[in-house]
C-alpha cells in the first residue's frame, strides 16, 4: 500500500497550486491521468482576473458586484468577498513564482475587458493564459522535486471512506494495468470539469466527471449540475476554444445577414456581455434562420482589428483558424457556435475547500476540493471569462492551507487494502464481462446528441423528460458493451469505459435538476419558464443519490452585500 | 478510402512490433486525430495513443505520420495523405515505445529537469508584480509557448545518435530562463549548458524546427542561448572555440581552413584533445582526404571583410 501524508486528485492549476501549499509541510503525492503539463487548465487562454488597476483604476468591490451579477445573484457572496480580495495578491505570487505575462509599456502586468467585468481586469499572457500559469506552477513543482511526488498517468476510481472520514483512494497505473491504494490523512480532488457529455464542447477528453461521480459514490451530493456554460465561441463543428479575448480585444458578432446582432440582446455591452446572454443570443439567432448560410453557425469578425494587433495579442487563435480550417482571421470571418464550457456545479464546498455532506454544511473530514469539479459558490448560475483561473488558483492555494490546519499531526485512519483493491479489481471485470452486444461509440455519441439537443442552452420540461427517457435507456445499454482491449498495458478502452459510465451518471444528475429548477437564471434557460423566480429558487440545488433514486434539497444561497436585482446589459 | 498503416505493438502479445491496416473514408475536415478515434472507436479499440484537449495545447498526441512528428489533432488528414492513399502512422523516435503509439516519456522530462526549468530570482520579490518590458517579455515570449509534445525530441537528428545530448526541448525550455530577465543565473545557465550534452553538440540540421507544432522552435532558441554564451565569455569550451574558429575563418578568408578548426576547437594547449585528433588524421590521410597545407583565400574576400565590416557596425 502506498502511503503519503496528503494525495491530490489532479494537476491541474487547483492540484498544482494545492501541492505547492501542502508541501511547506507534508508529504504529498499528486495524481493525474495525463502528465500536468497536459492538464485541461493549459488550455485557458484570454486571461486571469484581479482588479489590479495597471490600465484603469479598479477595486475589489467592482470585481465581486461584477461576478455575482454575472453569477445572476446565485453565488454565495462572503465566499466571492473573500475570493476578489485574494485575486491581486495570488495574480503577484504567480509574477514571482516566473510566470510570464503580456506587459504594459511601463512593465506592468498587462490587462484587458472581459464579458461581463465592467474595468479591464483580466491579466494575460497572449492568448494562452492558462498554459502560461500551469507551466510557472509545474516549475515550481520541479524545483521541489524532492516533496511531490507525482504519479503521471494513473487513474482515480475509488474513494476510501471510514463513515465521515475520508482515509485514501483506490487507483491504479495506466502504464501497467497495476491497481493500487493509498492511503492518506487527506484527499483533496481538482478533477476538472465534464463538458465531454456534450456533443459540442471545448473541453478534453479527459474532462470526464471522475471526481464528481467518486464523491457521489460515497454519499456526497452534488450542488448546482444544471449550471452549464457554453461559451459563445466554439468553433464551428469541432467546438474547440476561441477565446473570449477576441471579442476582449474588440471583435464583432455577426449573424447571416452581416447584422452585429447583440444590439438586440445586450446594447450596453455587446459582444462583451456574459457568456450565457452572448451564447443565448446566438442560439436564438440561429434559430430563427439567421445563422450564416441558414447553419448553426455565427461569425466572430476580427478583420478591423488588423493584423499587428491580432499577431501580438491573438497569435495563437489565429492559427486554430488556420490549421482547423483554412481560415486566416486577419483576412476573413471565423465561424462559430456555442460550446459547452465550464460547470459551475460539482462537488459541494464550504468557502474553506472543505467538502460538505449536506444542505447544512456539515462537513467530511479529510476530504477537500478545488477548481472547476468545486463548487463554492463564487461562480453562482454563470462564471465570467477569467473567473476560473482564478477560482483554481485561489482554492487550490485555500485547500492547501485547509488540508495543514487538518492533517498535521493525525494519524492515518483505517483503510482495508484487499478489500478496496477488491472492490475495483471487481469493476474492471465487470466491464470485462460483459456480453458486447452494444457498441460504447454509439451509446456516447447518443449521449452527447441528446444533452446538446434536449439539455443544452435552451431547455424546457418536455425535452428534459426525453432527456431523462434517453439516459436511462443509454445505461442499460452501457450495461451490455463490447470490449475489445483486455489487456493491462496503457489499455485506453477500459478508461474511456469506466469515463463513460461516470458521463452518463453526471448527465442524468444535470437533466434531473435541470427538469426541477422551473426558472431561468444564469447557465441554466428554460423556455417554459423564461423569467428568474427568487421566491421559489434563489438557492443551490444540493443532489443526492439514494437508494430510491436521485433527491434534490435546497441550500440557502448566502447573501451579504448585494441583494439580487434585475440583470440588464 | 484512405488506408492507414498503423505500427502496433503490445509487449502482452508479441514481443516484436507490425504493421496493421486500417480502411477509412476521411470526412470532410477531419483532423488526423479525429480519424484515429474513428479507427479506435469503429473498427479495433484496442489501438492505444495519447490525447486530450485537440487544441494543440496540451501536447498529448504527437505521433510520426509518414516518417514525421506532429501533433495529430492540429493536421487536416487530407494534407497529410500520401500519394498512395495512405498515412503510416508510429509512435514518436528516440523513445522507447510502451504500447502502439504510445511512448515512454521518462528521459524526455528528466532532460527538461536537468536544465533547472524554473526562475531564480535576482532578489526578493516586491510587493507587487517584478517589471519586465515588453520587449523583455519578447524575448521569452516564444520559448514559452512550448507545449512539450516531444515532437522535436522524436526527431532531433542529435539524440539518435548520442543518448546524452539535453535535446531540442531542453535546451529551449533552458533559453525561457536564460533570457528572461528577472533571472539572477543566466551565466551559471549557459556556463552549464556549454558543457558536452549541451547547446554545442546541436548539429543545426533544423528538423526540431520543422517538427515544432508552436512558435518554440527549439533550434532558434539554442542559437540564441549561444549568443548569450558568447557574448557572456563562456568560450573556454571545444563548441564555443569552434564557433569562434568558423567565425573568423570565414572573416579572414572568405571560407574554412579546414586544418585550422579543428585545431581552434580543440585549443593549442588541449594536448589530450589534440593527440585524440590523429588517428582521424591519420585515416584522413590513406584515404587521401587531408585538405591542402596552404590555405587560400576566396578571390572576393575584400567583400567578405566589408560584409563582417558593417556587421560589427
Amino acid at each position: 500500500m502506498i502511503q503519503h501524508d496528503v494525495v491530490i486528485i489532479g494537476a491541474g492549476l487547483a492540484g498544482m497550486r494545492c501541492a505547492l501549499e501542502v508541501s511547506k509541510d507534508l508529504n504529498v503525492g499528486m495524481l493525474t491521468k495525463v502528465y500536468p503539463s497536459r492538464s485541461h487548465s493549459g488550455a485557458a487562454q484570454g486571461g486571469i482576473a484581479a482588479s489590479l488597476g495597471n490600465s484603469e483604476p479598479d477595486t475589489w468591490e467592482e470585481h465581486m458586484y461584477d461576478t455575482i451579477k454575472g453569477g445572476d445573484f446565485l453565488n454565495d457572496q462572503d465566499a466571492v468577498e473573500e475570493y476578489v480580495k485574494a485575486a491581486p495578491r495570488i495574480i503577484y505570487e504567480l509574477e514571482h513564482m516566473g510566470c510570464v505575462f503580456s506587459r504594459t509599456p511601463d512593465g506592468k502586468i498587462a490587462q484587458r475587458s472581459f464579458g461581463g467585468h465592467s474595468k479591464p481586469r483580466a491579466c494575460f499572457s497572449a492568448d494562452r493564459t492558462g498554459h502560461a500559469i500551469l507551466h510557472a506552477l509545474h516549475e515550481q513543482l520541479m524545483k521541489n522535486a524532492e516533496s511531490v511526488k507525482i504519479y503521471n498517468e494513473w487513474y482515480m476510481h475509488a474513494l476510501i471512506v471510514d463513515g465521515d472520514r475520508c482515509n485514501g483512494v483506490v487507483v491504479s497505473n495506466i502504464q501497467t494495468g497495476e491497481v493500487e491504494v493509498i492511503q492518506a490523512k487527506a484527499v483533496v480532488f481538482a478533477t476538472g470539469g465534464y463538458g465531454r457529455i456534450f456533443k459540442i464542447t471545448s473541453n478534453a477528453f479527459a474532462s470526464t466527471a471522475d471526481g464528481v461521480m467518486a464523491a457521489l459514490d460515497v454519499g456526497i451530493p452534488m450542488e448546482d449540475p444544471e449550471f452549464v456554460q457554453f461559451h459563445p465561441s466554439g468553433l464551428y463543428r469541432q467546438g474547440i476554444l476561441f477565446s473570449e479575448a477576441a471579442r476582449g480585444e474588440g471583435a464583432y458578432l455577426l449573424n447571416g445577414k452581416g447584422e452585429r446582432f447583440m444590439e438586440t440582446y445586450a446594447p450596453s455591452r455587446m459582444e462583451l456581455a456574459p457568456r450565457d446572454i452572448v451564447a443565448r443570443a446566438e442560439q436564438s439567432e440561429m434559430d430563427a434562420g439567421r445563422g450564416v448560410d441558414g447553419k448553426d453557425m455565427i461569425h466572430l469578425d476580427l478583420r478591423h482589428l488588423g493584423k499587428d494587433r491580432i499577431m501580438e495579442r491573438l497569435p495563437q487563435i489565429r492559427q486554430l483558424g488556420i490549421d482547423f480550417l483554412g481560415i486566416d482571421c486577419i483576412t476573413d470571418c471565423l465561424p462559430i457556435q456555442p460550446t459547452a464550457h465550464y460547470s459551475m456545479g460539482g462537488i459541494p464546498t464550504d468557502k474553506f475547500s472543505h467538502v460538505i455532506l449536506d444542505e447544512k454544511g456539515t462537513r467530511m473530514n479529510g476530504f477537500f476540493a478545488a477548481g472547476e469539479c468545486a463548487c463554492v459558490s463564487v461562480h453562482g448560475g454563470n462564471r465570467l471569462g477569467t473567473n476560473s483561473l482564478l477560482d483554481a488558483v485561489v482554492f487550490g492555494e485555500r485547500a492547501g492551507k485547509s488540508v495543514l490546519e487538518y492533517a498535521v499531526g493525525i494519524d492515518y485512519g483505517n483503510v482495508n487494502e484487499g478489500q478496496e483493491k477488491a472492490r475495483v479489481l471487481e469493476k474492471f471485470e465487470d466491464v470485462f464481462q460483459r456480453d458486447g452486444s452494444e457498441s460504447y461509440n454509439d451509446i456516447r455519441d447518443e449521449m452527447k446528441e441528446i444533452m446538446m439537443s434536449h439539455c443544452g442552452v435552451f431547455r424546457d420540461e418536455e425535452r428534459l423528460k426525453v432527456c431523462l427517457e434517453t439516459l436511462k435507456g443509454l445505461q442499460e445499454r452501457f450495461k451490455k458493451g463490447k470490449v475489445t482491449d483486455k489487456g493491462k498495458v496503457f489499455n485506453t478502452e477500459i478508461y474511456e469505459i469506466l469515463e463513460l459510465g461516470n458521463m452518463l451518471s453526471v448527465a442524468q444528475l444535470i437533466a434531473t435538476a435541470a427538469l426541477r429548477r422551473k426558472e431561468s437564471r444564469g447557465g441554466h434557460f428554460r423556455t417554459d419558464f423564461p423569467k428568474r423566480d427568487d421566491e421559489n429558487f434563489l438557492h443551490h440545488s444540493m443532489v443526492f443519490a439514494t437508494p430510491d433514486g436521485l433527491e434534490i434539497k435546497p441550500k440557502p444561497v448566502i447573501i451579504t452585500k448585494y441583494q439580487p436585482a434585475e440583470r440588464t446589459y | 478510402m484512405a488506408t492507414f498503416r498503423i505500427k502496433r505493438f503490445n509487449p502482452e502479445k508479441q514481443p516484436e512490433p507490425y504493421y496493421e491496416e486500417f480502411q477509412l473514408d476521411i470526412p470532410s475536415g477531419a483532423t488526423l486525430l479525429d480519424c484515429m478515434n474513428q479507427i479506435k472507436w469503429t473498427l479495433d479499440g484496442s489501438l492505444s495513443y495519447r490525447m486530450s484537449c485537440r487544441s494543440a495545447i496540451c501536447g498529448s498526441c504527437a505521433v510520426k505520420a509518414n516518417g514525421h512528428a506532429l501533433l495529430a489533432c492540429q493536421r487536416q488528414a487530407e494534407h497529410i495523405i500520401d500519394n498512395d492513399e495512405t498515412i503510416t502512422l508510429e509512435p514518436l523516435g528516440n523513445m522507447k515505445p510502451v504500447k502502439d503509439l504510445v511512448v515512454d516519456f521518462t528521459p524526455f522530462w528528466d532532460k527538461i529537469n536537468k536544465v533547472k526549468p524554473y526562475l531564480e530570482p535576482k532578489e526578493a520579490p516586491p510587493e507587487k508584480e517584478r517589471h519586465q518590458s515588453p520587449q523583455e517579455f519578447r524575448l521569452i515570449d516564444d520559448s514559452s509557448t512550448c507545449i512539450m509534445c516531444g515532437a522535436c525530441y522524436s526527431d532531433c537528428n542529435t539524440l539518435e545518435v548520442d543518448d546524452n545530448f539535453l535535446g531540442p526541448a531542453a535546451l529551449a525550455k533552458a533559453q525561457r530562463f536564460v533570457g528572461d530577465s528577472r533571472d539572477s543565473q543566466t551565466l551559471e545557465r549557459v556556463k552549464e549548458l556549454s558543457e558536452p550534452g549541451g547547446i554545442w553538440d546541436c548539429t543545426h540540421c533544423g528538423e526540431c524546427v520543422e517538427r515544432c507544432p508552436k512558435p518554440a522552435r527549439p533550434f532558434d532558441r539554442i542559437k540564441e542561448i549561444m549568443t548569450v554564451a558568447l557574448d557572456k565569455g563562456v568560450t573556454n569550451n571545444v563548441g564555443a572555440r569552434h564557433a569562434m574558429s568558423f567565425f573568423n575563418s570565414v572573416k579572414r578568408s572568405g571560407n574554412l581552413n579546414e586544418n585550422r578548426i579543428p585545431v581552434e576547437s580543440m585549443g593549442f594547449f588541449n594536448i589530450p584533445g589534440l593527440l585524440s585528433l590523429v588517428p582521424v588524421g591519420l585515416r584522413m590521410l590513406l584515404k587521401g582526404k587531408v585538405p591542402p597545407v596552404i590555405h587560400h583565400s576566396i578571390e572576393e574576400v575584400d567583400d567578405v571583410k566589408r560584409i563582417f565590416k558593417e556587421l560589427d557596425q
